[in-house]
């Protein structure tokens, strides 16, 4: 093990604003990547669902 | 045999995608964890450069990855343009955002290696400016599909600028041997043992692999989001259990 505490852990040897810089960053990334990911099937769910609704209203006034 | 062809309609791939995504992101989660506790707690400290070389763990997988990303890109761009195919164009797109994210960490990532240890966040050498190459290729690709309205005419304009860019791909790779640069050489090739610690490159092949596989979930998720965009007004789209409730 190369950490005795974990305030060694976090300093890092002296390179801890560079390590946990890349750490955080990587981590934010890949987060966001995802909240974007559903939020743009959730736009286009919603804009699928309202175009079935359109349908339906469509086939309902031609045939009554 | 499977029918390859089968999955290649957007019908048929939807689903499946579906059914992936799950167990691609938790095990990319598992092996990504498991990496990072090799890199961090099992992998000795570095002779020359201390604790401060830990970044090796994320910056050659994500480095690897946005170069990876971008050859896989340009086939399926390639397969789109050159048998029309809908699903091909789509799947380029659906790597492009993807690689671009790699890239930008590559370079965050290495920035934050560079100051430390060559004492200058950035330099106008070879490797780096042809990565920051790579980034603009991706945002290029993304801008210009983007710009066209009608979505086959993009996938084509897209698929031409994705196959002209892939020339940057092996000046990045030899960029270390080709010309006189500040970054080091290839920490892993094929013709030769690796120039690091056993346990250092098990984490380091470790994360490549989760991040490998998060980007497969990451491009099937995106793909998912384009079909449904693109193919809304199928009578097979409104069959979809998440469509019609």
């Amino acid at each position: 093990m190369n950490w005795t505490n974990p305030g060694d852990f976090f300093a890092m040897g002296g390179y801890g604003l560079y390590v946990w810089g890349s750490v955080l960053v990587t981590a934010v990334a890949l987060c966001a990547e995802w909240l974007l990911l559903r939020k743009r099937r959730n736009a286009a769910l919603l804009h699928a669902k309202r175009e079935l609704i359109l349908k339906k209203e469509y086939s309902n006034e031609t045939t009554t | 045999m499977i029918n390859w062809f089968k999955f290649s309609s957007p019908k048929t791939f939807y689903p499946l995608a579906g059914k992936l995504i799950s167990w691609l992101v938790a095990l990319a989660t598992v092996l990504a964890l498991i990496g990072m506790y090799v890199g961090f707690f099992m992998a000795p400290t570095d002779a020359q450069q201390g604790e401060g070389y830990r970044i090796i763990f994320l910056h050659v997988p994500v480095s690897w990855m946005s170069m990876f990303i971008y050859v896989v890109m340009a086939f399926w761009a390639a397969i789109g343009l050159a048998f029309n195919s809908r699903l091909s164009a789509m799947m380029a797109s659906a790597l492009a955002p993807t690689g671009a994210m790699f890239t930008f960490l590559s370079l965050w990532t290495g920035a934050l290696w560079g100051k430390p240890m060559w004492g200058t966040w950035w330099v106008w050498d070879a490797r780096l400016t042809s990565e920051l190459i790579l980034l603009f290729l991706y945002m290029g690709f993304m801008a210009l599909q983007s710009a066209i309205d009608e979505p086959r005419r993009a996938d084509k304009a897209g698929a031409v600028l994705a196959l002209v860019g892939v020339v940057n791909i092996p000046i990045i790779y030899f960029s270390v041997q080709w010309w006189n640069t500040l970054h080091q050489g290839a920490s892993v090739s094929l013709t030769r043992a690796p120039s690091m610690a056993t346990i250092m490159l098990v984490g380091m092949l470790l994360m490549a692999l989760a991040a490998w596989l998060y980007t497969v979930a990451a491009a099937l998720a995106r793909v998912r989001c384009i079909i449904l965009e693109r193919e809304r007004h199928a009578g097979w789209v409104n069959q979809l259990n998440e469509v019609k409730q």
